[in-house]
């Protein structure tokens, strides 16, 4: 997850600027220090006329000629994609990789998004050539063990959630909102109904509001109650108010962001459901209840899950995702195209929407992260249904953990109150400090540590919201709890100074994010 | 378990210092009801059990290095160097998050915007995004993005562009209440006069595809300029993009906003995922551009690093007023592709394009010269299609049989339309050796033959 406040990065006006002798320690000739190169962009060191690939045989004049067939559209002007050799080409990126923060290496308690270990099994098994290496459009026939693999998949989703079926196909969680929010508008269409209202909780994640204003839907915000959960009476008030025949659904985060169980979540669905509309639950937070609560009993219409986030799929810088969607009875014949159909021994995969179903369309080319499917289903077998209940109640162990241990220095907004898998706190206890939750984070970096979600959710001011995971051992999560406390006090102690200088132990320090949106450079050209 | 760091020693230390007696009391302290679990799933494996057992199920599948191979239509086998595979798996490049602390991220950062000036020049285009999840969902998000600029609600398009990439368009369009309008299917032909002729004042964009999904290539400099005539924009799309180290590129045609699957590049088949949505366009639309975006910056010592930028567009930020609900992008898969690239160069693309483009020009001329198959294509790349004497389906799959992968019949994306019951669409990549091509001729002279 992200921060939307935490963009302004420049040192306050004023501010000295780093500690004059440390800049000179660390100054060197070479421009690298250590074990950290420095390195140019590909485009500085590179050369259209270098090559790390080899084609035996074809001369550069011959892979320059013309040919009749390209009908006169032949490109004879230089693309400009400079090359290396591959020895060049491994340092320069192995280089690159050595600037990243990664789960591999730290403590990664990053809120809402799930950091949890990787297991590399997933990462061979996706390799194995008899999923890494067939075509979405080879014929059924020759792929009868990837479409097993699907059934195999969507049979553990459909069954750890208590719902009906599963569309695969969206490639990531936000997708996945599209699929379930598109599932719910045809089924109102299929009923002619003119419902447009969706129901949002303020501390929802942002693509929850995207998706349904993408669709034509109009947003209601409902208010979380002071628990920092949303009161059955609260939605029943938001439907009086725009009028029950209005209501097209709810779109509910369950864990909530704020790290809650939603204690009324059955009052809720149900109100939902007796005003005509559905109940779309963002299942970003399923970690913290798999194996141990269904969503389906909790009377659930759609549900997307991120297999990066909950299944380990790795999150690789920032995809590529998967999402997933379950379905309840009432939206499982609107499902998109492609889907699993099973008759007998014979198991096929549904290409088309027509006559023969109610499909609401193709969110995607071919059959979705296939990729992914496997990484996940490699990382679901290997817990098994034991495994994964361990793993969750891990992660809601080891999330009130730190709550506990710092609940005496940073304000819980909502009160002193168990969390699921992540803990949620604010600023407000820094106050009169100088230090923010920005600098907090930025210090953190400077302890080895990768910062917390910030500024979100946004109903807690200068929020940070922690997710340890289950992969994290109690000495790992006590060295971060420890490391969090002796900061509070030197920010208490006046060493506000340190906080806004930080990080200083970085390959660069902090950016200047204002500057990058006000003028954007987004490629690189050769200066004049 | 293998994956849990815990002993039950250490649990009962820490829920001690929590104040629960078990995690059970944890989850109903935390108001999340009890005895709902799932059940009838089986309990974990050992690596050994999950690896014999996914194994299995893998190797029930033809895979395409095994077999005489000639399936496209959106997707291509190409050779992808060892380097790649090996450098995407550093711990640093898989295990990390999208890159919000970028004094962290930095590596993450940098190959982004090295990736976004690669897509920029190879598609022809000012900028480029930090990609999207694919082809066919990024032709989607070029529709919506035409729409919000010409203050429009109709798209045209080509009645050659990928089945599934108008199925995903006319989806979101109908969902969120837009226009679409297809011209008609030319198998082999650059229709381009359809597609001219159905421009008008309400068109907000035009979609084709270059090389379309039969392999035929299209100049889109009159498309271009018919359209912005009109006020309409040019969305290119290109599904094979090593075609653009051979043929001219879109961006360089007139083309207002280009999307591509960038899968050929770095990425393996993987059954349809995960892909990589290139997106470019002009840069006066840049603040209507879908997706995330790196862009160059400095850092507090005036050093030059990067940043995600622009991201008052996204959701996060906008909530219901966002250009998109996209919250990722396909990082790992651009990694691929920028390293990829770099290594190939310039020099490396140009030969690797040229040795599909002779590869498929060999296959043409062997296919032609059997009976009862019928080349439709005048201009293509490294796809083209046939004509059969007989409905293709059935036969790619008796081939199939044999271990010959002949191509995509088109009944497989148009199971509707009669007319092309025997059409067939074979690609040619690197990948494919002479006894491929041998392999596949008898087959299909077999198939063709018998009664």
């Amino acid at each position: 997850m992200l921060n939307n406040k935490g963009r302004v990065t420049q040192p306050p006006e004023g501010a000295p600027q780093a500690d004059a002798t440390l800049s000179i320690q660390s100054q060197s000739h070479s421009g690298h220090k250590g074990l950290l190169m420095d390195e140019p962009l590909l485009f500085e060191i590179g050369s259209v006329e270098k090559t790390g690939v080899d084609f035996p045989g074809i001369s550069d004049e011959e892979a320059g000629e013309e040919s009749k067939l390209l009908a006169g559209l032949y490109r004879d002007e230089e693309i400009g994609l400079p090359g290396l050799s591959e020895p060049e080409a491994v340092r320069h990126y192995v280089r690159l990789s050595q600037k990243n923060y990664a789960i591999d290496s730290g403590f990664y308690p990053l809120g809402s998004c799930t950091m949890k270990h990787n297991p590399r099994l997933n990462e061979k098994m996706a390799r194995l050539p008899g999923f890494l290496d067939i075509h979405p459009l080879q014929p059924q026939s020759t792929v009868s063990g990837a479409l097993a693999l699907m059934e195999e998949l969507s049979h553990w989703l459909v069954e750890l959630t208590g719902m009906d079926s599963i569309a695969l196909s969206p490639k990531a969680g936000a997708h996945g909102e599209l699929c379930g929010m598109m599932a719910i508008k045809a089924a109102l269409e299929a009923a002619n109904s003119e419902r447009n209202i969706v129901l949002v909780p303020e501390s929802a994640h942002g693509t929850n509001p995207a998706t349904a204003a993408l669709l034509g839907f109009k947003v209601a915000s409902i208010p979380a109650d002071k628990d920092g959960t949303v009161r059955a009476s609260a939605v029943q008030d938001a439907i009086e108010k725009n009028g029950a025949e209005t209501i097209a659904a709810i779109m509910l985060t369950n864990p909530n962001t704020c790290g809650l169980f939603e204690r009324e979540i059955k009052e809720i669905a149900d109100a939902v459901h007796e005003a005509g509309g559905y109940f779309y639950c963002d299942g970003a937070n399923f970690n913290a209840i798999m194996g141990r609560v269904r969503p389906g009993d909790l009377g659930v219409d759609a549900m997307h899950f991120n297999l990066h986030k909950t299944f380990s799929t790795p999150h690789g810088g920032g995809g590529p995702g998967s999402g997933p969607v379950v379905l309840s009875k009432r939206l499982t014949p609107f499902a998109p195209v492609p889907f699993l159909k099973r008759d007998g021994d014979a198991l096929t995969l549904v290409e088309d929407a027509d006559e023969t179903n109610k499909a609401f369309g193709r969110l995607t080319a071919f059959h979705g992260q296939m990729g992914m499917y496997v990484r996940a289903l490699s990382y679901i077998l290997s817990h098994g249904l034991d495994g994964l209940a361990a793993a969750s109640g891990d992660a809601v162990l080891n999330a009130n953990y730190i709550r506990t241990k710092l609940k005496d220095l940073l304000n819980q907004p909502f009160g002193d109150q168990a969390c699921m898998h992540e803990v949620l706190f604010d600023e407000s206890s820094l106050s009169g400090t100088g230090v923010t939750t920005l600098d907090l984070a930025k210090r953190l970096i400077d302890e080895g540590f990768h910062p917390m979600t910030i500024y979100f959710p946004l109903v807690a001011k200068g929020a940070m919201l922690i997710e340890p995971t289950e992969s994290e051992s109690t000495e790992s999560i006590d060295l971060f709890i420890h490391t969090m406390r002796a900061l509070i006090s030197e920010a208490h102690a006046g060493e506000e100074e340190r906080f806004h200088q930080a990080p200083i132990h970085t390959p660069l320090r902090r950016l200047d994010e204002t500057g990058a949106a006000r003028k954007p450079v987004l490629k690189w050209v050769e200066e004049a | 378990m293998r994956y849990l760091p815990h002993t039950e020693r250490s649990r009962a230390l820490m829920l001690e210092e929590v104040g629960a007696a078990s995690i059970e009391e944890l989850f109903n302290d935390a108001g999340a009801p009890v005895g709902l679990a799932p059940s009838k799933l089986p309990n974990h494996k050992s690596e050994l059990e999950v690896d014999r057992y996914l194994r299995k199920l893998s190797e029930r599948n033809t895979v395409a290095a095994n077999a005489a191979f000639f399936v496209g239509c959106g997707a291509y086998r190409h050779h992808v160097p060892a380097s790649v595979d090996h450098l995407i798996q550093r711990s640093e490049f898989l295990t990390s998050y999208t890159p919000y602390q970028p004094e962290i991220s930095q590596g993450t950062l940098q190959y982004l915007f090295e990736f976004q000036t690669q897509v920029a020049n190879l598609l022809g285009s000012e900028i480029a995004n930090a990609s999207l999840y694919d082809g066919s969902t990024g032709c989607g998000e070029a529709v919506l993005m035409a729409h919000r600029i010409t203050r429009r609600k109709k798209a045209v398009l080509s009645g050659n562009l990928h089945p599934h990439y108008a199925s995903v368009v006319k989806t979101i369009s109908h969902m969120a209440d837009y226009r679409v309008k297809e011209a008609t299917i030319d198998a082999g032909l650059a229709n381009t006069d359809a597609i001219l002729s159905m421009i008008d004042e309400e068109t907000s964009c035009v979609v084709v595809q270059t090389p379309d999904v039969f392999g035929t290539l299209y100049d889109l400099n009159a498309i271009a300029e018919a359209a912005h005539e009109k006020g309409a924009l040019l969305i290119a799309v290109v599904t094979e993009i090593v075609s653009l180290g051979a043929i001219k590129a879109p961006g360089d045609m007139g083309a207002d906003i280009v999307v591509a699957e960038g899968q050929s590049i770095g990425n393996g088949l993987n059954f349809g995922g995960p892909y990589l949505g290139l997106f470019a366009c002009r840069e006066k639309y840049i603040r209507q551009m879908p997706g995330r975006v790196c862009g160059q910056t400095t850092d507090a010592d005036g050093k030059r690093g990067f940043v995600l930028t622009l991201s008052t567009r996204e959701q996060h930020i906008r909530r219901e007023k966002a250009t998109s609900n996209i919250c990722t992008n396909s990082g790992l898969c651009c990694l691929s592709f920028n390293i990829h690239m770099t290594l190939l160069g310039e020099t490396g693309l140009r030969k690797l394009a040229h040795v599909n483009h002779t590869k498929a020009v060999q296959l043409s001329e062997r296919l032609s010269e059997i009976d009862g198959v019928q080349v439709l294509n005048s201009s293509f790349f490294n796809e083209f299609t046939v004509e059969l004497s007989k409905p293709a389906a059935p036969v790619v799959e008796a081939l199939a049989a044999n271990n010959i992968l002949a191509g995509v019949p088109a009944s497989r994306l148009w199971p509707e339309a009669k007319s092309l019951e025997n059409t067939l669409i074979l690609a040619a990549t690197e990948t494919v050796v002479d006894e491929d091509i041998d392999q596949l001729c008898a087959g299909l002279k077999e198939q063709l033959d018998a009664e």
